[in-house]
């Protein structure tokens, strides 16, 4: 019982990851591999070119479980991967987005 | 303005960076490559007879140089034989640029002959790799790859680089600088203030020195810190030869195979500084249960190892060098006389049991006559296995660089071609590549690479006739029931050395068997020494896997 209320309660903090990447074809690869190789549910990925085009932005949402802080520290040490931005669950890029999933 | 193809690009490239030698093996898919390599006059290219050979030769070049160093691979098969190489330089950290063929272009994606997605097998095994889909590309790509492979923690990059890529021409003004590490993170003083004021205050501290000291250069700052703090210093099985091992401070290796004496002084410690090491399951057992009393300092060039495994009270990302040189002046002179007098008695109570040392035909006893023939500046190289775990516990290193073995990713077949790499990195050093005879019979086609090479490889064959660590797992931990641990069938080692061209004695028949093996050592040029080892001798003390480092058995 306790098991399902913890991960109810673990659910409802989500955190959303603002990464900022070099623009080319397998820097997801990279991203991605990293998270599953370690099983970290990743609930939603955007990614899209920036402006000047050399570079991209990637909007990762996450759970905010006690790996994620190694996780964004696995993240920020690839080689593709300029900078990385924590923001809380309420940033409005996913749920903006949640009209298209309905 | 130059002119040139792809593959003469990335040969004036490399002959750029310094590098004189590469190991490998040719294929269609890297021909134009190897057509380029032809006309070199400063590159050797060493011919392996198995891919993963030439990468770990690139390996033993690059431990013993502490530089980058390259292995070749086609396509394919080439590449997917390179793969094991890769991901055991990931794991030990090891700077290395692996180049491989491609299929061209338009070909990709088409299951074409030898076509496997070399870029996409390597991600999780490099710590960087790229595609090359244009000529122009190689400019920046290949500095690149040094540059990231020597760059903080050191680690493998791999460049695949398709066919019609190789032979596509390039026009350019100017060749891009030669490859150099990046600058070094800043210091954080202040982190270092609190380190120093908890050595200064500790009552029972343990140094516990790690493979990140020998990729920084530090060794010596590492014992300075040592010597200064009164430090009682541990090293894991990467770091052997940091602290010499007669040194009074040294306590020797830690963890799974490490003495009774070591485990327990980490035990009692109450502040432990790991310096370059990162918390591996074999080096601490159980991680809730190491170091229970301590609190923890720990330095490391890599932010993503502190605090991944153990938390620590201060967690100082930087290179150990700086580090260290920024602590020393606020380390108060100790002697610490009675925590080290402490230390002495568990050593005294729990040594290492090193049986039938005196006879060069028991197992520590052969590490013991072959460090009594050779002096320091030899090379000692293993395979994996119980051999390994008998070197790594009774030979006397002394000097960083020393030492290579497969540590991280415990690959059976590193240990011959690494030797040969070493050998070719330093021809002046005597290499001795201990082995066994599960591991040797993986690479054991590179034998015709050393005679090809005439290198001064010693291989001192420990011959147990089986997977003698499995074996002794299984008789530990599996009810004594052997699986497919001991061969049913001998192998006569000393016809097939023959065979490739090597010189080989037998110290099994030998009248005096220390006379024999020191002969073998001195005469130049490679050489098999064999020795038969009892099967029933097992390593000991051991931490079963899983176990906290207090729970040894033997
Ligand atoms: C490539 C590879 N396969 C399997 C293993 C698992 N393994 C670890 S030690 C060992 C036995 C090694 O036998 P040998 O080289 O004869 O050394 P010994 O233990 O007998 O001294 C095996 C199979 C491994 N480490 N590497
Ligand atoms: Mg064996």
């Amino acid at each position: 019982m306790s098991m399902v209320i913890e991960r109810e309660a673990a659910a409802v903090t989500k955190v959303v990851l603002e990464l900022e990447v070099a623009n080319h074809a397998g820097v997801m690869s990279h991203i991605c591999g990293l998270f599953a190789r370690r099983a970290f549910n990743v609930e939603g990925i955007l990614c899209m070119p920036l402006p000047d085009a050399t570079r991209s932005r990637i909007w990762l949402l996450v759970f905010d479980d006690e790996r994620l802080e190694q996780m964004v520290k696995q993240v920020e040490k690839l080689e593709d991967v300029i900078s990385v931005v924590r923001h809380g669950a309420e940033h409005a890029v996913f749920e903006r987005l949640e009209a298209f999933f309905r | 303005m130059m002119q040139m193809t792809g593959a003469e690009l990335i040969l004036r490239l490399l002959e750029r960076q310094g590098i004189e030698t590469v190991c490998g093996i040719p294929g269609g898919a890297i021909l134009p490559f190897y057509d380029a390599l032809g006309q070199s006059d400063t590159i050797h290219h060493v011919l392996a007879r198995h891919e993963q050979g030439g990468g770990f030769m690139a390996q033993g070049m690059a431990r013993v140089s502490g530089k980058p160093e390259v292995c070749l691979a086609s396509s394919g098969p080439g590449a997917t034989n390179l793969v094991t190489a890769i991901a055991d330089a990931k794991l030990d950290s090891i700077p290395m640029v692996a180049i491989t063929g491609q299929v061209p272009l338009p070909m990709i994606g088409t299951d074409a002959f030898q076509e496997v997605d070399t870029y996409g097998m390597t991600i999780p095994l490099t710590k960087h790799n790229f595609l090359v889909r244009d000529a122009n590309d190689l400019l920046e790509v290949i500095p690149e790859a040094f540059r990231i492979a020597m760059s903080g923690r050191p680690g493998p990059v791999l460049v695949d680089v398709p066919k019609d890529v190789q032979c596509q021409m390039v026009s350019f003004e100017d060749y891009p600088p030669v490859a150099v590490p990046n600058a070094l993170p800043e210091v954080d003083l202040l982190a270092i203030e609190k380190a120093a004021e908890m050595i200064n205050a500790a009552e029972r501290p343990v140094l516990y020195l790690g493979g990140g000291v020998i990729h920084s250069g530090a060794s010596h700052l590492a014992v300075t810190l040592a010597e200064q703090g009164g430090l009682p210093t541990t090293m894991t099985l990467m770091a052997l030869g940091t602290m010499p091992i007669d040194h009074p401070l040294s306590i020797g290796m830690l963890g799974m195979h490490g003495a009774r004496y070591t485990n327990y002084v980490l035990e009692e410690a109450d502040l432990l500084i790991c310096v370059g090491a990162r918390f591996d399951d074999r080096a601490i057992g159980k991680a809730a249960e190491f170091c229970p009393r301590a609190k923890i300092i720990h330095v490391d060039i890599d932010p993503a190892e502190l605090h991944k495994i153990k938390t620590a009270h201060i967690g100082i990302a930087g290179d150990v060098t700086q580090v260290v040189e920024a602590l020393l002046p606020l380390v108060q002179v100790k002697l610490r006389e009675p925590w080290l007098a402490q230390v002495a008695d568990l050593k005294e109570r729990f040594p290492l049991a090193k049986p039938d040392l005196d006879n060069p035909r028991s197992h520590y006893g052969l590490v013991q006559a072959v460090a009594d023939a050779l002096d320091d500046e030899a090379v000692i190289a293993t395979d994996v296995g119980q051999h390994q775990m008998w070197v790594a516990q009774a030979y006397p290193f002394r000097r960083p660089r020393q030492w290579l073995t497969s540590g991280g990713l415990g690959t059976m077949g590193f240990g011959l071609p690494t030797a040969i790499g070493a050998a070719l990195a330093a021809p002046e050093r005597t290499v001795v590549c201990f082995t066994g005879d599960g591991s040797l019979k993986m690479n054991i086609q590179e034998m015709a690479t050393l005679a090809e090479e005439e290198l001064n490889v010693k291989i001192v064959l420990m011959n147990n006739n089986s997977l003698g660590l499995v074996y002794q797992q299984q008789s530990m931990f599996y009810g004594k029931r052997p699986v497919a641990s001991k061969y049913k069938r001998a192998v006569n080692f000393l016809k097939i050395a023959e065979g490739f061209g090597l010189d080989a004695v037998d110290l099994d028949t030998a009248e005096n068997p220390a006379a024999t093996l020191a002969e073998a050592l001195q005469r130049p040029g490679p050489c098999l020494i064999h020795c038969s080892i009892d099967r029933e001798e097992f390593v000991y003390p051991m931490v079963p896997p899983g176990a906290a480092n207090t729970e040894m058995i033997g």
